[in-house]
C-alpha cells in the first residue's frame, strides 16, 4: 500500500513539475542545451510528450493485444496532413480541422482494419505495411497539388487562435501536448483496465482460447485497431500545431518502425513503459541530432563520423542491443531491480 | 501494339527485381518463421559494393561488370551469413524478438550507407549494352530490363534446381513442412537455414547489383523500397512457395506497369501502378488469405 503511495506521490511531483516547467527558468546542464522555461527546450519536451502519447497508442495495439502493426505511420500521418489541408487549404477553424482529422481517421481505420484483420501475424504486419506504403506514396505524389508533395505542407496560421501562435506561446502547444499525453493515459489506462482491455490481453496471450469462450476475437481487435488509430491521429494533429506544418517524412515506414522501436525500448504491454520510451527515443533522435552537428563530431575521423553523424545508426545500433540483452526494455529492467527487493 | 509489349517486358523486369529479394525473403519464413526486415540491406548492400568495384577497378566495361557483380554476390553471401550467426541464431524461435533485430539492423546500416555514401543518388557505370534496347516485336525494350529477368529466371531455375535434386534442398524442403519432425529425425534444420539465409543474401546483392543498371543509379533507400513490394510478393505468392513468389512478382511487376501506364493518365498522377498494388493484396487477402501457392492461412 505504501509503495502505491509513494508512486502516486512521485506521478503528481512530475505532473506538477512538467505543467510548471513553462516558468522554471533553471538550467539543466547537459540534459538540456538552455533553460527550461526557454521556447527551443519547451518544443523538445513538447515534442516528447507527443511521441511517449503516440507510442502508448501502438503499444496498445502490439504491447496488449499482440497486434505486430507496421502501418502506425498512416494514422499519425493523417493526423498530421488532413488537419493540416482542412486549415490551410480549405480554410477551417482549429476544431473542425481536428474532427474532420479523427472522423476520417476512424472510417479508415474501421474499414482498412476489418480488411487486414482477417488476417492473423506475419500476413497482418505486412498488410498493415502495405497500407501505410500506399498513404505514404499519396502524399509524397501530392494529387491534385493538395499535399505539397516532397516540399511539405506549410501551416497557414491565420486561422488559428492568437495563443497558438509564435515563439512566444510555444507554452500554449507544450501545453497541448501535455494535455494530449494525460488524455491518451487516461484513455488507455481505463481501456486496458475495462472489459474489453482484459479481452485485448487475452487475445494476445491465447486467441483460440477466447474463441472457444465464445468471444469473437475479431470485434475486439477491430475496436483496439480503431482506437489506437484515433489517438495517434490526435498526435499527429498536435505534432503538426507544434512543429508547424506537415512533412512527408511522418508518413513513411521509417516512422512505424521507430514507434515499434520506442514501445520495445520502455518495454512492450507496459503502459507506462511506452510513454517513457517514446519520450525517450524522440529526446535521443533530437539530441543525437544536435551532437552530429557540434564540434565534437565534425572534428573526428571520417570512419568515425560517418557512423555517430547519424541518428539512426546510434539509435538501431542502441535498439539491438537492446533486444538482445535487456528483452523487456526499460520496464523489465526496473521490473528486475525491484523484485528482488520485494522477495526479500 | 509495341506500347503493350513494352509495358509488359518492364513489368516482368520490375517484377524480376522483386522476386529476387522476395525469393530468399519467402524461403528465410517458410523455414524458421523469420521476417527479415532487413533483407533489403542486401540488396543496398550488393549495389554499393557493385558500385565500388565498378569505379575503382580498369579494365573494359564487361570485365568491370562481371568483377562488380560477381563482388556484390560475396559480399551479399558473406554479409547475410554473418547476420544469421550473430544475431538470428542466439534468438532462436523468439520470432518477435527475431523481426525486432532485423529492424534494428535494416535502421543502423542504412543510417550508416546514408553516413558514409550521402544520402543522394550516386549514378551507375553499367556496361553501355545495358541502356541500350533490343525491339522486341515492334518494342524497344532496354537490356537492363531484360538483364534482370534473365537473372531472375536463372536464381528460379537455380533455386528450384537446389531445393528439388540436392540432400540440402529436400532438408529445406522437408523443414518447410514440418520443421520439428526434420529435427526430431537427427538432421541439423538450423546449419540449412544459415545456408539459406546466406543464399537469399546472395539473390537479394544480385538484385542489388541490377537493380543499379536498372535504375541508372544508386541510393541508400532503395533496398528497403524495393523491400515493400517484395513483402508484398510473398503474401500474396503464399509464404514459403518460391514458385508462388515467382508468379506473383511477374504478376505485381506487369500490373504496376500497366496500372502506372494506363490510370496514372486518368488520374493524373503517377502513384497509381503502387496503389494498384496494394488494392491486389487486399482483395488476394479476402478471397484466399493463405496467398496464391500456400495450404495454410499465413
Amino acid at each position: 500500500m505504501t509503495r502505491r503511495l509513494a508512486v502516486r506521490v512521485i506521478l503528481a511531483a512530475l505532473l506538477l513539475v512538467l505543467a510548471a516547467a513553462p516558468f522554471l527558468d533553471v538550467e539543466i546542464p547537459g540534459l538540456f542545451a538552455r533553460s527550461l522555461a526557454r521556447p527551443g527546450t519547451l518544443q523538445l519536451l513538447a515534442l516528447c510528450l507527443t511521441f511517449g502519447a503516440v507510442a502508448l497508442s501502438y503499444d496498445l495495439l502490439f504491447g496488449i493485444t499482440g497486434l505486430l502493426s507496421f502501418g502506425h505511420a498512416l494514422w499519425f500521418g493523417m493526423g498530421v496532413y488532413l488537419t493540416d489541408i482542412a486549415l490551410t487549404r480549405w480554410h477551417w477553424g482549429l476544431g473542425a480541422a481536428v474532427l474532420f482529422a479523427l472522423g476520417a481517421a476512424l472510417v479508415a481505420a474501421l474499414a482498412l482494419g476489418a480488411v487486414a484483420l482477417r488476417v492473423t501475424g506475419i500476413a497482418f504486419a505486412m498488410v498493415t505495411l502495405a497500407f501505410a506504403q500506399a498513404g505514404s506514396i499519396l502524399v509524397h505524389k501530392n494529387p491534385g497539388g493538395i499535399t505539397g508533395g516532397e516540399e511539405g505542407l506549410g501551416l497557414d496560421v491565420s486561422h488559428l487562435p492568437d495563443l497558438l501562435i509564435g515563439v512566444i506561446n510555444t507554452r500554449n502547444l507544450y501545453w497541448i501536448a501535455l494535455a494530449y499525453l494525460l488524455l491518451a493515459a487516461a484513455v488507455s489506462w481505463w481501456l486496458v483496465g475495462s472489459r474489453p482491455g482484459r479481452v485485448w490481453q487475452a487475445v494476445r496471450e491465447n486467441e483460440r482460447r477466447v474463441e472457444v469462450m465464445g468471444l469473437r476475437p475479431y470485434t475486439f481487435k477491430l475496436f483496439v485497431f480503431a482506437v489506437s488509430a484515433l489517438l495517434a491521429a490526435l498526435g499527429g494533429a498536435v505534432y503538426m500545431l507544434l512543429v508547424g506544418g506537415a512533412s512527408p517524412g511522418v508518413t513513411t515506414g521509417s516512422l512505424s518502425l521507430a514507434l515499434l522501436v520506442m514501445v520495445v525500448l520502455g518495454g512492450a504491454g507496459t503502459l507506462w513503459g511506452a510513454i517513457v520510451g517514446g519520450a525517450l527515443y524522440q529526446y535521443l533522435d533530437q539530441r543525437l541530432l544536435a551532437l552530429a552537428s557540434s564540434d565534437a563530431v565534425t572534428g573526428l575521423p571520417a570512419w568515425l563520423r560517418a557512423p555517430l553523424g547519424e541518428p539512426l545508426f546510434i539509435l538501431g545500433a542502441l535498439f539491438i542491443a537492446l533486444v538482445l540483452f535487456f528483452p523487456g526494455g526499460i520496464a523489465g529492467a526496473v521490473t528486475r531491480v525491484r523484485l528482488p527487493r520485494r522477495a526479500a | 501494339m509495341s506500347t503493350p509489349v513494352l509495358l509488359f517486358v518492364t513489368g516482368l523486369g520490375l517484377g524480376a527485381l522483386y522476386f529476387l529479394l522476395a525469393a530468399g525473403l519467402s524461403l528465410t519464413y517458410g523455414l524458421m518463421r523469420v521476417l527479415n526486415f532487413a533483407h533489403g540491406v542486401f540488396l543496398t548492400i550488393g549495389a554499393y559494393t557493385a558500385w565500388m568495384i565498378a569505379t575503382h577497378v580498369g579494365g573494359s566495361e564487361w570485365v568491370r561488370f562481371g568483377l562488380a557483380l560477381g563482388g556484390s554476390l560475396l559480399v551479399g553471401a558473406v554479409a547475410a551469413a554473418a547476420v544469421e550467426l550473430s544475431l538470428i541464431r542466439p534468438l532462436y524461435r523468439r520470432h518477435v524478438e527475431q523481426i525486432l533485430i532485423t529492424v534494428g539492423l535494416a535502421l543502423a546500416l542504412t543510417a550508416l550507407t546514408q553516413g558514409a555514401f550521402g544520402a543522394d543518388p550516386r549514378p551507375y557505370p553499367s556496361p553501355g549494352w545495358m541502356d541500350r534496347v533490343t525491339v522486341l516485336a515492334g518494342a524497344d525494350i532496354p537490356n537492363s530490363r531484360l538483364a534482370a529477368i534473365a537473372a531472375a529466371a536463372l536464381v528460379l531455375a537455380a533455386l528450384a534446381g537446389f531445393l528439388r535434386f540436392t540432400r540440402w534442398g529436400t532438408i529445406v524442403r522437408a523443414g518447410v513442412e514440418n520443421r520439428e519432425m526434420v529435427s526430431a529425425l537427427g538432421i541439423d534444420v538450423q546449419r540449412a537455414f544459415t545456408l539459406v539465409f546466406a543464399l537469399g543474401g546472395v539473390a537479394a546483392a544480385l538484385g542489388g547489383a541490377l537493380a543499379a543498371s536498372y535504375f541508372g543509379n544508386i541510393d541508400p533507400q532503395r533496398g528497403g523500397d524495393v523491400l515493400i513490394f517484395a513483402f508484398i510478393v510473398v503474401v500474396i505468392g503464399g509464404l514459403g512457395s518460391i514458385t508462388g513468389s515467382a508468379v506473383a512478382a511477374a504478376v505485381v511487376g506487369v500490373m504496376q506497369q500497366f496500372a502506372n501506364y494506363y490510370f496514372g493518365v486518368w488520374w493524373g498522377f503517377s502513384a497509381a501502378g503502387d496503389l494498384a498494388v496494394v488494392a491486389l493484396l487486399a482483395i488476394v487477402l479476402l478471397v484466399r488469405p493463405q496467398g496464391l501457392a500456400g495450404t495454410a492461412p499465413a
